[in-house]
């Protein structure tokens, strides 16, 4: 085969029929594809000329098989012109704007000239060629020869009438070959082009590479549309060949000219308006050029913008605590699948060896030996041995997926960049991918049966470039808002939590335990507590032996109730979190500290002043003493954490009441007339809004009420206020009161006739009659309360699926408009063109990545390191 | 030990101009002033914070190559999925809706002639701005009556083919109108054709054509007349702010409130993108393209980082009018003809591109993707002249 060039641009043009002659390897003549005996029939749409595509035969023209012959053009001599659908508004607008006699166009030639001066030099010359359609206004003589022009109508899909007479495609053409090519360009149609192409005279036949039949398993060939479609119009064509030399009646000549119009019109588009799409025998839509080229899963979008790829695997992915942050857990079964091509060198010939012996079957293996000349050899059936001792530098092993090779993993949606990143391989039994749950917030990814994607990237340049731009690690700070966005999920920081805070004493041996599970093997510090004999240490100074020295960082704690004054050291609740020379002397860790998605304050001073790598083996040991630690510690959420004691529910039950009587109240004083309408509001729309007001300050109440109860000894209370899942206003909807339901922002109202279901009076305006909710969801819902519920969560739904579809063609719209823009060495942005967008990208040039909040440097930062604390106002 | 004068720091700060960006440099000098007062600051001190200022802007640079364009559509388009698609109320003014999130975010892009809840912020010069009273009746004024505010029924009299509009006194005072000049304006409107005669509160308006038909046309036109205020300008409310009134209103007509006396025209903005682009030209619409888009993020709770949507904002703006973000605008106008192909409207877009014998020189992104050849960005915007297959040959 020959070496693939490069393309360097590429012209788009119309083929004139001499041109399609020229690169047409044979005429079709004939409907009939194969013989008896199954075999292409000559000058058929079949032609072996055309190229091939069944194994075994050979291309009669480049004499190549099915793999390597591109395949060839033919082409078919119509009987008679017929219009290119495509093109029928550039002709009526030819047609109208030009002589009917000598073919010029309808303007002096004083105007031509200017429009002429206009075009000249100009890129997009065709801008002009708008004006000048719009100023050959009607005129109804001709400038150049003086000849009265009649109006010109065109009739969807493809007539043209001239006052009363229908202008065949053959009249059409010959008007079209008397407009000087100075005169179509003016028109919009490029020099180069001569406008009566757009009256086909000669069809071109496309490869058979590109049309190719399918044999069924019953051995019956199954005809590519387009092919069907070519038969159609070679039918036809031969018969209205036949009827013109044959001398037929003019009317049936006409019939069938019109007839293979259809067909070939069709043969373009099926899907033009005003004409019948072509069907294939059992009814169904042909598929012809446009459609294949259209849409989705057309030509561009489908198979040029996005391709199918080798060395490629899908499976379900589950969750390892055990994996680093940066690897990828593969089975087996897909390393023996998935190969990288390994060079010999004289460093691994004898790995390679082994390799080539183990074959295929064993897990690090190889399927595939290519020696220097070009030849594989596939290792399922060959002599593995003697390949392997006949192994040499410049050959060639495609070797099994092992540990630690660089592959790039990926989950759809793929949003944002981290849904590509690069990880390492671990490979391990079972039959799912492996990943380790920090990454998971990146990819969006949960457990519930999601499948992810893995490639192998086969040459070292690519290899070297996932390692080095890829890479998990270097995906810690988003390019979004320049923060991190890798972090710990859910029980990495309950669990951290639980170690930190204060009370939590370990023994020597839990310490080492803990210290152990995180991957430490430095030595315990002096301990803490000396009691009773027995030496014991704080959580905090477990934590602390995963901190860098030299790690400084004061921040509120996630726990901070907000106070009004902060008693900072002091805080009872242990929420101001110091942490001098890495070394956590108050506060407890909790999300601010390093969750995912939240403020991640520990994180994000770790990486600035560390980098990645610290940080990312940070991460790989504090989860794993997190989840240890809550092992050790004890953790368990139940339904019981939600019990509230009777006497509070019978304050609940109060102030439900109380806010029922006043919205009774509201309803009345509304009925009265008495109601005080807000400025801008009708009296109704007042009424909903204060209603509302008063439910919705009852829930919060009712929840204040509740967590008077729900203290930080309870368990679902701690993952709320750490923020490791779930959030108050949760638990008090299960322990107290679930609250209004609502459908765009408004109580339920819509049902029956002024009421949302049967059970209440019409116009009943009461907070039960309009989806007040006040059971909890511990108590269970009232099936009334549960329909309400229902209706406010079918919103929910609805709202998801439609945000889905409208945020995603948002950002194909925003990809599309702005992926060719790139900083160049002159730190100017530029698009494709080289046009200037930004002189300095974001006005200082500086990385969003790479900014300090922001900010291109962090000055008190600096100031501070260099010059000392700096007392604060 | 006494530590470098103020005068020292300053000079030596200003050093920094031209290779650090202007902000830093404000910071850096402020900080050190400040500083300096409280402990001393030796020589030495001074020129490593300068140094380490220079040295970390530099690191914080982009490097060229960078698809920021990408990185840009991502970070505003990711979190897209995040953001809700109801429109609230508008943030301390509950009169007035607004269109938040998702849909807002849509909004800009698409560069909408008219948002769907069009909003103005009018600020007030010196004596309205103080004065409740003074900005009221601004407000008043700014505000858009019509006829159909201050009437309390309109009826068709079939018998003489007229119309009688019943004018509500009450609501004409609240409007500082009176009966005759409501029949002045209504009369010169309609023209000469419609005879207008004032009787009390009565207005009689007849035309002369006289079918129904053309009654019923007369009678939505009739109410549609604007008696005073601004057009389009449908709610105004006044609201304190800090320590001035300010008036929001519902719709929007940014050239017909700069002309009222008392408006200041250099804070009054609108929320209509082509509106400021037509008014106050395309820095300014690049401008409010960019707060628009950080404050809808903003409201939702997401940080982007501003250096995105600026690209956004000045690729909308680059050549001189708001284009936008799709196929009527950017994406519409690019080179390549494959790139345009392969996003929406595929034949039209090829078909064209044959007839004016377009040539695709295949320096973008999808081009190459679709010709299988690397993209023009990162590691592939760099060209070596070098061979590969003269690696490690003599
Ligand atoms: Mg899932
Ligand atoms: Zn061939
Ligand atoms: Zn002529
Ligand atoms: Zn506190």
């Amino acid at each position: 085969m020959r070496p693939p060039r490069a393309i360097e641009s590429i012209h788009f043009t119309l083929l004139s029929p001499d041109d399609i002659r020229r690169i047409s390897v044979t005429r079709i003549v004939t409907a009939d594809t194969y013989d008896e005996d199954g075999f292409p029939i000559e000058r058929g749409l079949m032609d072996r000329r055309l190229g091939v595509v069944d194994p075994g035969l050979r291309c009669k023209t480049c004499g190549s098989g099915p793999r390597d012959c591109p395949g060839h053009f033919g082409h078919i001599e119509l009987a008679r012109p017929v219009v290119h659908v495509n093109y029928v508004e550039p002709i009526f607008d030819l047609l109208r704007s030009t002589c009917r006699k000598c073919g010029r166009i309808l303007l002096s030639e004083e105007v031509a000239t200017k429009f002429r001066e206009e075009m000249e030099g100009k890129k997009s010359w065709w801008e002009v060629s708008d004006k000048v359609l719009q100023s050959v206004s009607k005129v109804d003589k001709c400038p150049h020869c003086g000849e009265k022009q009649l109006e010109i109508k065109f009739e969807k899909p493809f007539t043209f009438l001239e006052g009363k007479n229908r202008l065949t495609p053959q009249d059409i053409r010959a008007r079209l070959e008397r407009i000087p090519t100075e005169d179509s360009t003016l028109l919009g149609v490029s020099p180069e082009i001569r406008p009566e192409w757009m009256v086909l005279t000669v069809l071109l036949v496309p490869p058979v590479t590109v049309r190719p039949s399918i044999t069924l398993e019953t051995g019956v060939r199954s005809e590519d549309d387009l092919t069907h479609k070519l038969v159609d119009i070679i039918r036809i064509n031969q018969r209205l060949a036949e009827n013109i030399e044959a001398g037929a009646p003019h009317l049936i000549v006409e019939d069938l000219w019109e007839l293979l119009q259809y067909h070939v019109a069709t043969y373009f588009s099926n899907e033009i308006s005003g004409v019948p799409p072509a069907r294939h025998r059992s009814g169904r839509v042909l598929r012809t050029l446009s459609q294949r080229l259209k849409g989705k899963e057309g030509r561009f979008r489908g198979n040029l913008s996005g391709k199918r790829v080798d060395f490629s695997a899908r499976a379900v992915v589950s969750p390892d605590p055990c994996l680093k942050l940066d690897e990828v857990g593969v089975p087996e079964q897909v390393a023996r699948v998935l190969t990288v091509r390994t060079r010999v060198t004289s460093f691994n010939i004898e790995e390679m060896r082994e390799y080539v012996r183990r074959g295929p079957k064993v897990h690090p293996g190889a399927n595939w030996v290519i020696s220097p000349d070009g030849k594989r050899y596939d290792l399922r059936y060959a002599d593995r041995e003697e390949l392997a001792k006949n192994l040499e530098p410049g050959y060639v092993v495609e070797r099994h997926l092992q540990n630690g090779d660089v592959v790039l993993f990926n989950r759809q949606p793929s949003l944002h960049r981290m849904s590509i990143m690069a990880h390492k391989v671990r490979v391990m039994p079972g039959r799912t991918f492996r990943l380790n749950l920090c990454v998971c917030p990146l990819y969006n990814a949960d457990f519930d049966g999601d499948e992810m994607n893995l490639h192998v990237p086969q040459s070292e340049e690519a290899q070297v470039e996932a390692k080095v731009l890829m890479a998990v690690q270097n995906q810690i700070i988003s390019p979004r808002f320049g923060g991190p966005i890798i972090g710990g999920v859910q029980d990495h920081i309950t669990g951290v939590y639980l170690l930190t805070r204060r009370g939590t004493l370990l023994t020597k041996e839990q310490a080492h335990q803990l210290l152990i599970e995180a991957g430490v093997t430095a030595s315990l510090p002096q301990p803490a507590v000396v009691r009773g004999g027995k030496e014991y240490w704080t959580g905090k100074q477990i934590f602390s032996q995963l901190l860098p020295k030299g790690l400084n960082i004061t921040y509120r704690a996630k726990i901070c109730a907000g106070c009004s004054k902060c008693m900072k050291e002091e805080c009872e609740k242990d929420a101001y979190v110091v942490v001098r020379d890495g070394e956590l002397i108050h506060g407890v860790i909790d999300a601010h500290g390093y969750k995912a998605l939240d403020k991640c304050e520990l994180l994000d001073e770790m990486v600035r002043e560390y980098g990645e790598e610290v940080t990312a083996e940070f991460l790989n040991k504090v989860t794993r003493l997190s989840i240890a630690a809550a092992r050790m510690l004890g953790f368990t959420t139940s339904i019981d954490d939600e019990d509230i004691p009777p006497i509070t529910k019978e304050r609940i039950e109060e102030a439900l009441e109380k806010a029922r009587k006043r919205v009774e109240q509201l309803i009345e004083i509304y009925n009265r007339g008495e109601l005080e309408p807000l400025p801008g509001r009708s009296l109704r729309e007042t009424l909903e809004m204060r209603i509302m007001e008063v439910l919705a300050e009852v829930r919060d109440k009712a929840g204040e009420i509740a967590e008077k109860h729900l203290s930080l000894a309870n368990p679902a209370v701690i993952m709320a206020r750490t923020g490791a899942r779930g959030s108050m206003l949760n638990l008090t909807q299960m322990a107290a009161c679930v609250g209004q339901q609502s459908v765009r922002g408004e109580r339920l109202s819509r049902g029956y006739v002024g009421r949302v279901l049967p059970h209440f009076k019409p116009g009943d305006l009461g907070a039960e009659a309009r989806g007040f909710v006040s059971s909890s969801y511990k108590e269970g819902l009232r099936p009334i309360e549960f329909f309400f519920h229902a209706m406010g969560g079918r919103e929910g739904l609805v709202d998801t699926a439609v945000r889905t579809a409208q945020s995603g063609y948002m950002q194909r719209r925003l990809i599309n408009a702005l992926q060719d823009l790139r900083v160049e060495y002159d730190g100017t942005v530029r698009d494709d063109r080289g046009r200037i967008v930004q002189f300095l990208y974001g006005e200082d040039g500086v990385d969003p990545m790479r900014a300090d909040n922001g900010k291109p440097v962090n000055v008190s930062k600096i100031v501070r390191k260099i010059i000392g604390v700096v007392e604060e106002d | 030990m006494v530590g470098v004068a103020a005068e020292t720091i300053k000079a030596e700060v200003r050093k920094l101009d031209g290779r650090v960006p202007e902000s830093v440099v404000k910071e850096v000098e402020s900080l050190l002033l400040k500083v300096s007062k409280k402990k001393a600051i030796t020589h030495e001190q001074l020129q490593r914070v300068l140094d380490a200022t220079v040295k970390s802007y530099l690191a914080s640079l982009v490097e060229p190559g960078e698809a920021v364009g990408t990185i840009a559509a991502q970070s505003i388009g990711e979190p897209g999925t995040q953001m809700t698609l109801r429109t609230f109320h508008y943030a301390g003014v509950a009169e007035l809706n607004v269109t938040l999130g998702l849909p807002r975010l849509i909004e800009i892009l698409d560069t909408r002639r008219t948002p769907s809840a069009a909003l103005m912020t009018v600020y007030l010069e010196r004596p309205y701005a103080e004065n409740k009273e003074k900005a009221r009746a601004l407000a008043q004024e700014i505000e858009m009556t019509t006829v159909e505010d201050v009437i309390s029924q309109m009826e068709m009299d079939l018998i003489n083919m007229q119309l009688v509009l019943s004018l509500n006194r009450s609501r004409l005072r609240q409007k500082e109108l009176t009966p005759s000049k409501v029949a002045e304006i209504v009369s010169s409107e309609l023209g000469s054709k419609t005879k207008v005669v004032l009787d009390e509160t009565k207005l009689r308006i007849k035309t002369e054509g006289g079918s129904l038909s053309e009654l019923r046309r007369l009678a939505t036109k009739v109410r549609k007349i604007r008696l005073r205020g601004i057009k389009d300008v449908t709610k105004v409310v006044v609201k304190r702010e800090g320590n001035e009134y300010v008036i929001y209103t519902e719709g929007s007509n940014l050239a017909g409130v700069f002309r009222i006396p008392g408006v200041d025209k250099r804070r009054t903005t609108t929320n209509n993108i082509r509106e400021i682009e037509e008014v106050l030209g395309i820095e300014a619409a690049r401008n409010a393209i960019i707060s628009e888009m950080m404050e809808t993020l903003k409201e939702q709770g997401l940080e982007v980082d501003i250096r995105h949507i600026m690209l956004v904002a000045d690729i909308m703006t680059a050549n001189g009018e708001v284009r936008q973000i799709g196929r009527h605008g950017v994406s519409g106008e690019k080179a390549s003809v494959l790139a345009r192909a392969a996003f929406e409207i595929t034949l039209k877009h090829l078909l064209d591109a044959c007839l004016k014998g377009e040539e695709d020189k295949l320096e973008g992104v999808v081009e190459n993707i679709i010709t299988g050849n690397p993209i023009p960005l990162g590691t592939g915007a760099v060209r070596l002249a070098m061979q590969g297959g003269n690696i490690g040959r003599e």
